[in-house]
């Protein structure tokens, strides 16, 4: 096995067991989805539908986190992205304008590009530590987003088009899956298949020595903090057409814990490097799971976080090397000492 | 529009800068002077029905005379920001300290402070534990057991010929939270005291919020099905509305191949009760500023009060809703 099917192997298993508790708990049709008004549905395209946001969101924390950086601001950007586009919509005499809507969808990229643009600057021309500068919009995010709607919660007609970014669907499959989907295959295609990813990994192994290899490294974290953002207000968006409003308070709530959940479930460590973008995918689709699974089993909601705690911290245990090493040391008749490999054990447990 | 991101973008600025300057500095003005000051720590502004509650207590102080002024403190949903924010206004010696608080629990040692400092406080809206009662003045709000106790009565009267027994699903407000547990409470009290036959299919939390409501009522329907349930129960508004859209996109007609059942009354809320699609509206009054400064003024001078008074509050079937409308104030 390659490194990159080993660092995939817990977390699928872990995906794979939440699914199986899942069918054991409410059969097979957990996993089998059904078509109701040409749209997929069912439990488990449910889940990829609404993880969808969470996806691109940690879609592109992998890229800060593979260039040693973090992004704490993503939940207040999702926030911002969702109150300009609904403002902006129910401001207009006619919400059902198709023009409108592709407006109101460019002015939030647009800003959340630029919000993404700014934090890239912060770290890389001015040394602030990322967590520092993106804590700041964190904090100030959403204060920013309640301005845009007035401290109230703007509804959008269901008679938009806007909506349709949510809960349409296209050849029946979700709209927030292609979308989430297609993030995916573009950000790994643009970085396995380009010299960009490696550039990253070399920008978060070692910033100074890649610059002095002539990589423009300064440039490439802006890019990344760019891209990140862009995700987050995509995120924002594909969120507030699910609900037809924007919630400048709850809407993205936490998004930023999640996401850096899912990525380093996925294996990538928080030191920077390398990175899994296949391992975030799987990470996001744990968490999503999970949710269900504890309305399922039949838990009472007092539950939700224990549980999340408990699986957390089972794929961080089976994730770290020494513990394997650790627990299967009694079965084995040679004791070789089990090859030293980074551990993203403790950044789990750190978090 | 662009005028309104441009003011995010400017406030926005200046929040940054006093990030940076290490936070401003508020000591100097005290309790006395020719009227009160008074902290108010509210939930947050999660709802239309908590806005609605914000602008009634902020205008309501700015009208009353007797108010030097209100500190107001949105604590975003989170109980450390409100005990934060109750610290700071002993600092500062506040005449009365009002709290609406997000939780519960875990309230003793900080309004343990309030009272060592002599500083009274108020409890708005919601309650804490009975544990705490001590440490309060009065609780002006909303009777959160009444309420559940309403919804109740309703699902009583029209399940009651119902032979093969009201299968019920209930999406509860933030855990832990007053008037998740009152509306729980008080709805199954009645309904076991009148000895309905139901079945309680499944119940969990929604937090107060669209969003969840809706995700939550998605799974309640893959998980469930929707074609035994008589009764949808959500505690309030928002996770009604969402739980609502779930079941549209489901295929299924709101409000006719399911009952609904809704805590709040806000606009939106009435809006969708016109169109048929909920049954039932229990309303909790979030229009309180005057009367909360009534009672202010009265802990202030040291009158003694009963530990609850309560906020008046109706009820409202799909008979009423298209009248009811026009006058719903958030």
């Amino acid at each position: 096995m390659n490194t990159y099917a080993k660092r995939l192997m817990w977390p699928v298993i872990i995906l794979v067991a939440l699914i199986v508790v899942n069918i054991a708990a409410t059969g097979i049709d957990f996993i089998i989805p059904t078509v109701n008004d040409g749209r997929l549905g069912g439990a488990f395209v449910n889940i990829l539908r609404r993880s969808a946001p969470l996806l691109l969101i940690a879609l592109g924390m992998t890229l800060v986190i593979a260039t040693k950086g973090i992004d704490l601001s993503v939940g207040a950007v999702y926030a911002i992205g969702a109150a300009i586009a609904c403002q902006m919509i129910i401001e207009a005499p006619d919400q059902t304008a198709l023009g409108l809507v592709f407006g109101a969808v460019a002015l939030a990229l647009v800003v959340t590009a630029v919000i993404g643009a700014w934090n890239g600057v912060m770290v890389a021309y001015f040394g602030v530590q990322p967590i520092v500068a993106t804590l700041i919009l964190m904090i100030a995010g959403r204060g920013i987003a309640q301005l845009i709607t007035g401290g109230q919660i703007p509804k959008v007609q269901d008679a938009s088009p806007f909506t349709e970014l949510g809960r349409g669907s296209f050849l029946a499959v979700p709209l927030p899956i292609w979308i989430a989907a297609l993030m995916l295959i573009a950000i790994a295609l643009l970085t396995r298949k380009t010299a960009l990813g490696m550039l990253l990994e070399s920008v978060g192994g070692n910033p100074e020595a890649s610059r002095l290899a002539g990589i423009r490294s300064k440039g490439i974290t802006v890019l990344v903090y760019l891209v990140c953002s862009l995700c987050a207000g995509l995120a924002g968006l594909i969120g507030a057409a699910n609900l037809g409003s924007a919630d400048a308070n709850n809407g993205g709530l936490w998004i930023e814990l999640d996401a850096i959940l899912a990525v380093v479930i996925g294996g990538t460590a928080l030191l920077g490097g390398r990175f899994f973008l296949l391992g975030t995918a799987i990470g996001v689709m744990i968490i999503g799971t999970l949710d269900d699974t504890i309305i399922n089993v039949g838990l009472s909601s007092q539950w939700q976080f224990t549980a999340k705690a408990i699986v957390v911290f089972v794929v961080a245990l089976l994730q770290s090397p020494e513990f394997r090493g650790w627990i299967l040391k009694p079965f084995k008749r040679q004791p070789d000492a089990p090859a030293p490999e980074p551990a993203p054990a403790e950044e789990v447990l750190a978090k | 529009m662009f005028k309104q991101v441009l003011a995010g973008v400017g406030a926005g600025a200046l929040l940054l800068g006093l990030t940076a300057c290490g936070g401003g500095d508020d000591s100097g003005d005290g309790g006395s002077g020719d009227g009160l000051v008074v902290g108010f720590a509210q939930v947050g502004a999660e709802s239309a029905w908590r806005t609605a509650n914000s602008e009634s207590v902020k205008s309501a102080a700015e009208a009353d005379d007797r108010i030097a002024e209100l500190k107001f403190v949105d604590g975003q949903q989170e109980q450390e920001k409100q005990i934060e924010a109750i610290r700071n206004f002993i600092t500062q010696q506040v005449d009365v300290i009002v709290l609406a608080p997000v939780v519960e629990t875990g309230w003793t040692d900080v309004l343990q402070e309030a009272e060592d400092a002599g500083i009274p406080v108020v409890l708005a809206d919601r309650g804490v534990e009975a544990a705490d009662e001590d440490l309060y003045v009065t609780r002006l709000g909303s009777d959160f057991a009444e309420e559940g106790r309403k919804a109740g009565a309703w699902a009583v009267e029209t399940f009651a010929d119902d032979p093969d027994g009201t299968r019920i699903l209930e999406l509860q407000g933030t855990t832990g939270s007053a008037p998740a547990n009152d509306r729980k409470s008080g709805f199954f009290e009645v309904l076991d005291a009148e000895g309905l036959n139901y079945e309680l299919v499944d119940s969990q939390s929604g937090n107060f919020t669209a969003e969840e409501g809706k995700a939550v009522m998605e799974t309640f329907i893959t998980t469930h099905g929707l074609e035994g349930i008589d009764l949808l129960y959500a505690h309030n508004d928002e996770m009604g509305l969402g739980a609502i859209q779930a079941i549209e996109e489901a295929g299924f007609k709101p409000g006719e191949d399911i009952q609904i059942i809704i805590v709040d009354g806000s606009k939106a809320g009435f809006q969708a009760g016109v169109d048929g699609k909920l049954n039932y509206i229990v309303e909790c009054n979030p229009v309180f500023g005057e009367q909360l400064m009534d009672v202010v003024v009265d802990v202030a001078n040291g009158e003694s009060m009963e530990k609850f008074t309560p906020v008046e509050e109706g009820v409202f079937d799909s008979t009423q809703f298209e009248a009811e409308l026009p006058n719903r104030q958030f």
